[in-house]
Parts: structure tokens; C-alpha cells; sequence
């Protein structure tokens, strides 16, 4: 009795102690949180802005040409935008291919099958992966990765698919392909630590019920994680998406900057990004900076787009999912 | 009580830093542009710290745009470029606006042939492969010029510069004079819609590509092609001479070439029989009047002791430095300057 009276009058001096005088505070609180809120808002509008009043000349002069055509000549001040627009979003796609299987993958290895010991230091490698300079990896690229991939996977591929549009022609080295699996490399640490966090949130209940039931590890894993988690690890795709779209020094290095659109992934590309960071310090002409601009604006609008695709894919896969399970 | 006085301290310490910061402050010269020029640029501040230690030089090497675009703004006391200013730039100026050669240097054709044998290249071969003409190693145009050379049947993958740059702008500006086809259907610039090829990031990436992709042929700056032991052709030049690229037929180059009294001045293909075709200088670009007149007084001795004794450290740097009867020229103009 003495106890429960004690813990009783603890709790409301609790309360008591939360109520009054913090009320100010909690105000402040919300208003400080607000305002960091909207800080973030105002910003991404001004970036928008500023990019607009940047390029206002050069959209009044191309108008819609500027996205669907593929001449960019600074000479002439003809510019188009498609070959990058092209470029950045299949690069992208490549990079998303590769980095999605393997990143859920070894979140599901980390979360469900590895062994307890091995799975901190996996981790943390795997974040350490982020943690290399674009610079370094776009280095690795020209000197290491572009030479095993021109001598060993891409000759196999070109043999293996190369009656495809997409494997055919000469060899180089630097090139769409190449631009890709760089991203991926880029994007994998985000990618599979989010999937992580997420497959680890998922409640034991869910495992338990399915080994309950004599599913084995596969169907534990496949049924009662990954499926139960499938909003969540779409949110870490969109992440990943996300950096891949304006991932720019290492893609710059490996892509073969040739502003073309060609199905062959072995022939050169250029993302949005990369002409970005080559022309933009050594652009002398009005014009010329406002197509710069432009571009800038157009990855802008790009990135804001996928977003919004992928919140409202999102939804449909949440209602759909919810539909099916109310059947 | 305590925190107040604390915060007093505090705020004496602040006062007092400031004010002792002043006292010893330098003159501050602020500049800006060029990525070609930087390492000689910082090598001449740093010498020039021990010539007049009350001025410091802040140099941002942020590219030949930025450099044009922030004297035009005033952003900066000196711009830096590696391609003269157009007409149009210079009209949107509030004042007239000086160029100041310093140093030059040159474009080299670098390649990667099995044995990596030495190769002579003519102009019209140059421009035949950067349009995409000559497609093969053993094309006949390449093997006329190079007689006993095993060429192989192999594709010439051309690597240029991707990045807008001086380097570009050297390149192209020979390929136009060389060739009218080059002249008008890609032209001169810093950065051009290529006729073929790859493109590599900055010098590092174009050296690194080419000395990674066998048959490759592209174009770096000379102390690149130096510093990578990778070989160089040999280019024929106005007079019809096979000349190597190096610092001595560069400053050849500057020596014959007509330098129009604005300097605004392009040496590619210059007439000399010892002039190597494909160089270019870099410039300084400075107000004519100064708006203040301190630091227009430091900049101007500045200048004037980089026109005379910093031209010596060029060679040391791979730079080529000017000719003596332009180095004349450039002290005149450097007097020109008014406060």
C-alpha cells in the first residue's frame, strides 16, 4: 500500500513538474522546430528559384527544344539537354539493377542468417564504403575497374548478349556500363544500411509465427521479413535513387563524357551531373551559362519528379497490399 | 555574477585579438581564374612574400570562366584566363581591362601503340583523326609520315578533354587554323560538340585514359605527357619541319608568332621553322585604372616583378617563359597602369 502510495504521488509530481513552468518552453520547442522545418522548405524554393532566374533567358530562347533535342555546341550556342537527361536517368536505372538485389540481400544475410560475431564488422565495412572520397573511387575506376571490365566481363557479355542491341559494338572501357556500376558502388552503403535498420524492425513475432507454422529459413525470410517489410526497403531504393541521380565526380570519370544516346551500354555516355561539373567553371558566354543553368534546373526537376513517383507508387503498393490482405 | 564577468573577459579577448590582428595585418591582393597557370602563380606569391613581406596574394584557381567573370564583377583585384577575353566580355567591363601574357605552354598528341614507337603527325592527320576521318592505326595518311613504323590494324580511339579548358581552347583554336572543315563545323572554344571520341576528365583524366586504353590517341599538356613517361608525337609545323614539343621550341613559338599590341594573341601554328604549332600563353587580366590605389601600387610591382624575375622559375615548372622582346612589351604595358 505504502509503495503504490508513494509511486503515485511520484507520478503526479511528474506531471506537476511537467506542466507549469515548461509550457513557454514547449511553445519555443515548437516553434523552433517549426521554423528549422520550414528553413528546409524555403531553401529547396530558393535553389528552384535561383536555377530559374539563372536559365530565364536560355528557356525563353530553346523553350521545350532544350529537353528533347541532342546538339550541345557551345560554339554555336546550340543546346540540348536529352543526351544527358537520357544518360543520367539509365545510368541511374543500371546502377539501381545492381545495387538493390545485392544491398537487400546482405541486409536480409545481416539481419536473419549471419552469424551474430560476423555481423557488427560486416557493418561496418560495408558503412565504411561511404565513406571513401567520389574522387578516389572515380581513380579506382580509370585505373582498376575499367581495365578488368574491358578484359574480362564485357568481352563474356558482348559474346554471351551481343546479338542484343545493348551489348553490341566496340569495347573502350569508359562507357554507360561502366558509369553505372559505379553508382552502384556508391549507393550499395545506403542502400543496404537502411534495408538493414528496416528488416531489423521488423517485430520477432512475425519470424516466430512463420517458423511456427514449419516454414523454413527461405520462407521465414521471404514471407514473413522481406515481405512484411516491402514499403520500408522501397523507401531505401528511393534513397538510393535519390544519390544516384546527382552522384557526379566518379560517374564523370568513367561515363566517356559523349553527350550521345546510343542502346550499346559499351558505347560512352553523360549524365546531367557530370557536364555540370566539366563545363561549368570554364562557361564564358551568357548563353552558354544559362544552358548550364538550365541543366542545373532540369536534374532539379528530375529528382523532385522521381520523388513524387515514388511516393505515389508507394501508396498504390500500400493499398494494394492492404486490399489483399483484407481478402 | 560569475557567468557576466566571465562573459566581459570573454569579450576583452575577442577586442583584443581583433585589434591586434589589424595591426599586423597585410595587404590583402585577391585573385582569381586559371587552373593552368596555379602552380607557378603560388610558386611567384610565395617568392614574392620574401620580396615585399606587408602584401599577401589569395589565389583561387577556379578556372579561366570564373577568373573573366569575377574581374568583370570586381570581385577581384587581378582575374587570371587561359584564353584571351572575347570582344564581348570586354565590353561588358565598367573600365578597360589589360591582358598580361606570363607564361605559356603546349599541347602534346599523346598516344598508345603497342612498343610505343616515336610517331611524326602533320596537321591534316591531326584534324583527319579528332574528325573522325581516319579511322585505323595503319591509315595511310599516319604511315606516309612515319616510314619503318610497324602500325598496326587496330581503331584509333581518340580521348579529349571533357571539362571546359585552356587546354581545349589551344587545341581547337590549331585544328581551326589548320583545317576550314574543323573551322566550321566545330570551331574554337574552351569545351565543343567533339566529332568523335571520349572524353576525360581534366589532363589526369585524359593521360590516365590513354595510358589505359591500348590504340588510343588523345591530347594533354606537355608536362603531363613528362610526368607519365608517355610518348609524344612529333608535329610538323607552318614552315613543314617535324618539331618535338618542349619548353625551348614553345618560347620559339612566342618569339615569332605576331602579337597584336592588345595581346590578345593566339601562337598556335606559329610561322618559325624551330616553333612548335600547338601552344598557347596564359594571361592576367587587370584594370587599366586602378580603383584603389594601394593595393593598384602593390599589384603593379607585383607584376613587374614577375615580368622580370619570375619568368626565371618558369622552366623549372615545365612553364615556358616569354621572349625577351616580349617580355619588353609586357613591362610597357605593365607601366600603362594608373592609380
Amino acid at each position: 500500500m505504502a509503495v503504490a502510495a508513494s509511486i503515485a504521488g511520484e507520478e503526479r509530481s511528474v506531471q506537476a513538474r511537467m506542466a507549469s513552468p515548461s509550457r513557454f518552453g514547449d511553445k519555443a520547442f515548437e516553434w523552433l522546430t517549426l521554423a528549422m522545418a520550414l528553413a528546409v522548405v524555403v531553401l529547396i524554393i530558393l535553389i528552384g528559384w535561383q536555377l530559374w532566374i539563372g536559365s530565364s533567358v536560355a528557356i525563353k530562347k530553346f523553350g521545350f527544344h532544350f529537353l528533347v533535342t541532342s546538339t550541345w555546341d557551345p560554339v554555336t550556342e546550340q543546346f540540348g539537354a536529352l543526351p544527358f537527361i537520357y544518360g543520367t536517368l539509365v545510368s541511374s536505372l543500371i546502377a539501381l539493377l545492381i545495387a538493390v538485389p545485392l544491398g537487400i540481400a546482405t541486409a536480409a544475410y545481416l539481419t536473419e542468417l549471419a552469424p551474430l560475431w560476423i555481423r557488427q564488422p560486416l557493418t561496418s565495412l560495408i558503412e565504411m564504403l561511404a565513406a571513401i572520397p567520389s574522387v578516389i573511387l572515380g581513380l579506382w575506376g580509370i585505373f582498376v575497374m575499367i581495365p578488368w571490365l574491358r578484359d574480362y566481363p564485357f568481352p563474356l557479355l558482348k559474346r554471351l548478349f551481343g546479338w542484343t542491341p545493348f551489348f553490341s559494338g566496340p569495347i573502350y572501357g569508359p562507357c554507360m556500363f561502366a558509369g553505372g556500376i559505379i553508382i552502384a558502388v556508391m549507393i550499395l552503403p545506403i542502400i543496404t544500411s537502411v534495408s538493414r535498420e528496416i528488416l531489423r524492425s521488423v517485430p520477432d513475432l512475425q519470424r516466430e509465427a512463420a517458423y511456427g507454422l514449419g516454414a523454413t529459413r527461405w520462407e521465414a525470410t521471404r514471407i514473413a521479413v522481406l515481405s512484411y517489410a516491402k514499403k520500408g526497403l522501397f523507401g531505401a531504393v528511393i534513397l538510393g535513387l535519390g544519390r544516384a541521380l546527382g552522384e557526379t565526380m566518379a560517374v564523370t570519370m568513367v561515363i566517356g563524357n559523349t553527350p550521345q544516346i546510343a542502346a550499346s551500354l559499351f558505347k560512352p555516355g553523360y549524365t546531367l551531373a557530370s557536364v555540370l561539373a566539366n563545363e561549368f567553371t570554364e562557361a564564358t558566354t551568357d548563353m552558354y551559362l544559362q544552358a548550364l543553368f538550365e541543366i542545373g534546373l532540369v536534374l532539379f526537376g528530375i529528382t523532385i519528379l522521381v520523388n513524387l513517383l515514388a511516393q505515389l507508387l508507394l501508396r498504390t503498393i500500400a493499398t494494394t497490399s492492404a486490399t489483399r490482405a483484407v481478402q | 555574477m560569475k557567468s557576466r564577468n566571465f562573459t566581459h573577459k570573454l569579450l576583452a579577448t575577442v577586442l583584443l585579438a581583433g585589434v591586434s590582428a589589424t595591426a599586423s595585418a597585410q595587404l590583402m591582393i585577391n585573385g582569381a581564374g586559371a587552373t593552368f597557370p596555379y602552380p607557378i602563380y603560388s610558386k611567384w606569391f610565395d617568392e614574392y612574400a620574401k620580396v615585399d613581406p606587408s602584401v599577401r596574394f589569395n589565389y583561387q584557381s577556379i578556372g579561366s570562366g570564373g577568373g573573366q567573370k569575377q574581374i568583370l564583377a570586381q570581385t577581384v583585384d587581378f582575374g587570371a584566363s587561359d584564353g584571351p577575353m572575347s570582344d564581348d566580355n570586354l565590353a561588358k567591363a565598367p573600365g578597360k581591362i589589360l591582358h598580361i601574357p606570363t607564361v605559356a605552354g603546349a599541347d602534346v598528341v599523346a598516344y598508345n601503340l603497342p612498343g610505343n614507337p616515336a610517331l611524326k603527325l602533320d596537321a591534316d592527320t591531326i584534324a583527319g583523326i579528332f574528325l573522325g576521318q581516319i579511322k585505323k592505326w595503319n591509315d595511310p595518311k599516319i604511315a606516309s609520315s612515319n616510314p619503318g613504323v610497324k602500325l598496326p590494324d587496330q581503331e584509333i580511339v581518340v580521348v579529349h578533354r571533357s571539362d571546359g579548358s585552356g587546354t581545349t581552347y589551344i587545341w581547337t583554336d590549331y585544328l581551326s587554323k589548320i583545317s576550314s572543315e574543323w573551322k566550321s563545323k566545330v570551331g574554337t572554344n574552351t569545351s565543343v560538340n567533339w566529332p568523335t571520341g571520349i572524353g576525360g576528365k581534366g589532363n589526369e583524366g585524359v593521360a590516365g585514359q590513354i595510358k589505359q586504353t591500348p590504340g588510343a590517341l588523345g591530347y594533354v599538356e606537355l608536362i603531363y605527357a613528362v610526368q607519365n613517361k608517355m610518348p609524344y608525337a612529333e608535329v610538323k609545323n607552318a614552315s613543314g619541319k617535324f618539331v618535338k614539343p618542349s619548353l625551348e621550341s614553345i618560347t620559339a613559338a612566342l618569339g615569332t608568332a605576331d602579337i597584336p599590341d592588345d595581346f590578345r594573341f593566339s601562337i598556335t601554328n606559329a610561322p618559325g621553322a624551330d616553333a612548335y604549332p600547338i601552344c598557347g600563353a596564359t594571361w592576367l587580366l587587370v584594370y587599366e585604372q586602378q580603383k584603389d590605389a594601394a593595393k593598384g601600387k602593390k599589384l603593379v610591382e607585383f607584376l613587374r616583378w614577375a615580368a622580370k624575375d619570375g619568368e626565371k622559375m618558369a622552366t623549372d615548372l615545365q612553364y615556358a617563359p616569354l621572349p625577351d622582346s616580349l617580355q619588353q612589351r609586357v613591362l610597357k604595358r605593365i607601366d600603362e597602369i594608373k592609380m
